[in-house]
């Protein structure tokens, strides 16, 4: 076990490492949540329509959208050079290939939203305070389930044609419902409701996290073995 | 003639006459529901796309399980066939939630005066329609035949496991779909003559979706064989 982390830690630090040095996809993801930001605020009208109600699927819709950005490049730095059938020359474990990979999409992610949150409380003038500890939670919750089917799908649509395109029309019927269970959490919190009425929403998340999180490491050496 | 092309024809011929057959079948059923089914009380004719409304609906969801359960047998005995009839069933699968999908709003424009409406079901076969199309997309977007029934079956699989979770994510809003009528604890809330015009189109549909599936599989591995002689040359 210890091992096996090992070695996904090893694929993980050296995405990382990669992203740090370029710094260009991860940039883009973040100018691009940003951008999603600046759209929102002129689809909406600001004295019909009062900023908190629309805040949790501003919020929810932009980090997707900036998920799916980030999640384009996890496999494509993977290709050139056949990248890929270097690593699967390494005798280790297919899954410990798709820990790492989720490891270092989760770090991805995870910045891209760390930028966004910020920026959305700085746009939207919510205040968020009150409830961020749990809005912090249940961001690692839901994106940690979409992440998971992100990355074995994007190590899939990179040997396609339409790549970009592709991650996209399959990906996002994945993203439902932890869409759903976050927006839904998200305005519970921001009006200061109780636990119990987000348990039901909570309980979906985790369901989601573990069914998928352990179906995708089970299924992704049917992904990179010939 | 090689034996496989015999085999592959013979196939085609068999997914003609199961269609025909069922063709037949959903003809006599609209028959059975036009003239012998009593007119709904408050929903008047309009209640007659029930009819074939429910059918396609059923047959969508049978063509889902069998791409998901297929798509599992794939990827334990590695059978190109397998393959081949996953993506029959998604392509059948796709026609009969596009009729669903558009006697769905006809009938609740009708009944419930709106074309759409965010309901538990609704929203599920509107995801199942996207599966599909994502399947189909990714088939279409793969070169390598190896590699495209992998990817496509590791679809079919996660997209199975999806399903509950969507269904779960949209239960949790209240639903203004008919309540089951058919598999519910007590007994099926519809007169006798419904009740079997409405079983009656399932086992029609049923019988059309294995036509449909026979007739495109047999198409397929013809593809395939033309596909092969083309590499042979």
């Amino acid at each position: 076990m210890a091992e096996f982390l090992r070695i996904a830690w090893v694929i993980a630090a050296k995405d990382i490492r990669l992203e740090l040095r370029s710094r260009t996809a991860l940039l883009s993801a973040i100018v691009f949540s940003a951008l999603v930001l600046v759209v929102f605020n002129f689809a909406r009208d600001p004295t019909a329509i009062a900023a908190v109600d629309l805040a949790p699927s501003v919020l929810w819709v932009t980090f997707a959208f900036g998920a799916v950005i980030a999640l384009n490049r996890a496999f494509y730095v993977e290709r050139e050079n056949a990248a890929l059938d270097g690593i699967l020359l390494a005798p280790v474990p297919r899954s410990a290939l798709y820990v790492g990979k989720l490891l270092a999409n989760l770090a991805f992610v995870g910045v891209v939203e760390a930028v966004a949150l910020p920026l959305f409380v700085l746009f939207f003038n919510v205040g968020i305070g009150h409830a961020l500890g749990g809005i912090l939670g249940v961001t690692a919750l839901a994106t940690l389930g979409f992440v998971a089917v992100g990355t074995i799908f994007s190590a899939m649509v990179v040997r396609t044609r339409f790549a970009e395109l592709m991650l996209p029309v399959l990906l996002l019927p994945f993203m439902v419902p932890p869409l759903v269970g976050a927006v839904q959490v998200t305005a519970k919190l921001l009006a200061g409701r109780p636990l119990s009425e987000m348990m039901g929403w909570l309980r979906l998340l985790t369901l989601y996290d573990i069914g998928f999180v352990t179906l995708c490491i089970l299924i992704f050496p049917a992904v990179v073995d010939e | 003639m090689t034996p496989e092309l015999l085999a592959a024809r013979r196939i085609v011929r068999r997914g003609q006459v199961l269609t025909l057959l069922g063709l037949l079948a959903a003809a006599g059923v609209y028959a059975l529901a036009l003239l012998y089914t009593p007119v709904e009380v408050r929903q008047g004719p309009a209640q007659k796309i029930f009819y074939i409304h429910a059918p396609a609906a059923w047959g969508a969801l049978v063509a889902f399980a069998v791409v998901g359960l297929v798509s599992i047998l794939y990827l334990w005995l590695k059978d190109e066939r397998l393959d081949l009839f996953a993506a029959s069933s998604a392509e059948v699968g796709i026609a009969f939630s596009l009729v669903m999908l558009t006697t769905g709003p006809i009938w609740g424009k009708t009944v419930w005066g709106t074309w759409w409406t965010w309901d538990a079901r609704l929203t599920l076969t509107l995801f199942l329609f996207f599966l599909f199309v994502g399947y189909l997309a990714l088939r279409a977007a793969v070169q390598d035949h190896g590699e495209r029934a992998r990817f496509s079956a590791v679809v079919g699989i996660m997209g199975l496991v999806l399903v509950p979770f969507i269904h779960l994510s949209v239960y949790l809003f209240r639903t203004l779909h008919p309540q089951p009528v058919l598999l519910k604890p007590s007994a099926p809330s519809m007169p006798p003559e419904m009740l079997r015009a409405l079983l009656s189109g399932m086992a029609a549909f049923t019988l059309l979706y294995i036509g449909f599936v026979v007739l495109r599989y047999g198409l397929a591995r013809l593809d395939n064989l033309r596909e092969g002689a083309g590499d042979a040359l």
